[in-house]
């Protein structure tokens, strides 16, 4: 009885869920429609000669491919550099005892809190006093620091999960701090890298506000800014373009995401062989 | 031998060095500089761009007569209980509630298209929202399919669009804290209120909610802080507009240092809410220090 109550159940909620998730992907519609309609607007209609028309009016050097080339600069630049340096702070702050730790831990914590579009203004008038306005690699370093507090905070958690007689046994046999390190815990700690490295990609890869401020010329603007190119001067929008252009730039993060979701798996399944 | 101890001490955190150094010149530092430009006439470009002069707390008084800072408080509060506290909380609440009835298939189907509007770049997906509410986009074309009368969603309720557009951005990220926490909660329990003939809602008022209430209070304030800095989605759909009609602090803040070019009024506004990220921060790392038992 119990199992055709059950049954009731889960078909109410099927019918709720659906509806739900078609609203989510109803603001979509008009990308992907659009995106194959020569002739798109603003508005949502099956294209009536449908074609990749739009994919291949961007598919030019100067609408595509340099913006998404700065784009995975930026973003694997900061995505090394974030890893990188959170993965040193970690690795005091997982092995060492010490009366740093907490108040450090709570200080990054805090610094996840900081509601980053609210610097935006002093940071772009810090940029203009050290003459950094339209440097990649400054954007990088900013935009690293933006994502180190919760990446430092991961890479920690990874890293307590790796026990420490794995790398005792190694310094038994005459290895230094930094080879254990090397070649025991960062093998072990590997998908749960790559977690934080996508999720710090990912981060970059979408932000919008701070390349828009920092990022001036456009040979050095990432996809996110660059898109206002199909904006016209008179007012004359390439809504078709626009569309086909979205979804080639949101096409990696959303590849990405995927890998993420099995790798956590893969991370949350090591944290708990860990425990076990 | 104790200046010895101390000594390696410092040396074995010396790797915390470059995150500490990164973290002081492109986080702290701008924060400092803000409160010291905020105290100054820093413009844009000419005269004062290079020489702002000290106008001590003028630019503060400026904020207290300001007739749009107030309305910009208001609109901000309105923005993170609409569609952080009530949009996305609950909204990813009664998902991962859900989901745990439905079948697998459904419910992973379901989330895959509540993640991907979250997953999605901060552009498009302000551009997808902004189609989908404009005057002859994707919901009046569904409202003239039902027969109901069109609305300028835009221009007329400004705060409804934008409310929606964050909600349905930002729900994936309440939907997989809810889904972690209702599968921390102990099945035993929930069976044996149903032995004792509790009803499915007040399964979930009695048990489920009292014991992921910490998973709660960790979401609320999560998600208040992320959407008080929500800019992108807001400046692309109205651009804070009509006539300050969904003008919240963040695009205040950019319209009176990038548009007017006074970066010291500018500042100020950014300095309003860096203290109110802070105050919800610091009652967070409160929150997961009474957490911890």
């Amino acid at each position: 009885m119990t199992d055709r109550h059950g049954r009731n159940r889960s078909a109410w909620a099927d019918v709720v869920l659906l509806l739900i998730g078609a609203c989510f992907l109803l603001p979509l519609l008009w990308l992907v429609l659009g995106s194959l309609d020569p002739a798109a607007g603003h508005e949502t209609r099956i294209p009536q000669q449908p074609g990749l028309d739009n994919f291949a009016a961007v598919f030019t050097p100067e609408l595509l491919f340099r913006p998404l080339w700065n784009s995975l600069l930026l973003s694997a630049g900061t995505g090394v550099v974030t890893l990188v340096a959170a993965v040193l702070a970690a690795y005091p702050l997982s092995r060492y005892r010490s009366r740093f730790n907490t108040p450090f831990m709570s200080a990054i914590l805090f610094g996840t809190c900081l509601p980053v579009t609210a610097i935006m203004v002093p940071v772009y008038g810090l940029f203009v006093q050290l003459r950094l306005l339209d440097s990649m690699p400054a954007t990088v370093l900013f935009l690293a620091a933006t994502s180190l507090p919760m990446a430092i905070w991961m890479t920690r958690n990874f890293m307590d999960a790796v026990p420490v007689a794995l790398e005792e046994a190694a310094w038994v046999d005459g290895a230094s701090r930094l080879s254990g390190l090397r070649s025991i815990v960062l093998p072990l700690m590997g998908p749960g890298l790559g977690v934080v490295f996508i999720f710090v990609f990912i981060q970059a890869w979408g932000n919008f506000f701070v390349p828009f401020v920092l990022l001036l010329s456009e040979a050095s603007q990432p996809a996110a800014v660059s898109i206002f190119s199909f904006f016209g001067q008179h007012g004359a929008v390439a809504y078709g373009q626009l569309a086909a252009f979205s979804i080639l730039y949101s096409v990696p993060v959303l590849a990405l995401f995927v890998i993420v979701a099995r790798g956590s798996g893969n991370a949350l399944a090591l944290a708990g062989a860990v425990r076990g | 031998m104790a200046g010895n101890h101390r000594g390696r001490q410092l040396l074995r955190y010396l790797p915390v060095l470059p995150a500490v150094m990164l973290l002081a010149v492109f986080l702290a530092g701008p924060v400092l500089w803000a409160f010291h430009a905020s105290l100054t006439n820093a413009g844009l470009t000419g005269r004062h761009a290079r020489n702002p002069e000290w106008v001590g707390l003028e630019n503060y008084q400026r904020l207290l007569q300001d007739p749009v800072f107030p309305i910009s408080v208001v609109l901000t509060v309105l923005f993170v209980a609409g569609s952080a506290i009530l949009g996305q909380n609950v909204l990813g609440l009664a998902l991962a509630v859900l989901m745990r009835r439905a079948r697998p298939a459904v419910s992973a189907t379901v989330g895959t298209a509540v993640v991907a509007a979250w997953v999605l770049p901060e552009i498009v997906a302000a551009f997808a929202a902004y189609a989908f509410f404009s005057r002859d986009g994707t919901l009046n074309q569904l409202l003239g399919a039902f027969g109901l009368a069109e609305t300028d969603w835009l221009y007329a309720v400004p705060m409804v669009a934008v409310i929606l557009a964050n909600t349905w951005r930002g729900t994936a990220f309440s939907m997989l804290v809810y889904r972690a926490a209702l599968n921390g909660v102990p099945a035993e329990l929930i069976e044996a209120a149903q032995m004792d003939g509790a009803g499915a809602w007040q399964r979930l008022a009695f048990i489920t909610l009292p014991v992921i209430r910490g998973s709660i209070a960790t979401n609320l304030m999560l998600v208040t802080l992320q959407t008080l800095a929500v800019f992108t989605l807001i400046w692309v759909m109205t651009a804070g507009g009509p006539a300050n009609g969904s003008t919240t602090l963040p695009v205040l803040a950019y319209q009176e240092a990038f548009k007017f070019g006074d970066i010291g009024y500018g500042t100020a506004v950014a300095v309003v809410l860096l203290l109110i990220g802070a105050v919800f921060g610091l009652a967070y790392l409160r929150l997961l220090r009474d957490q911890k038992p």
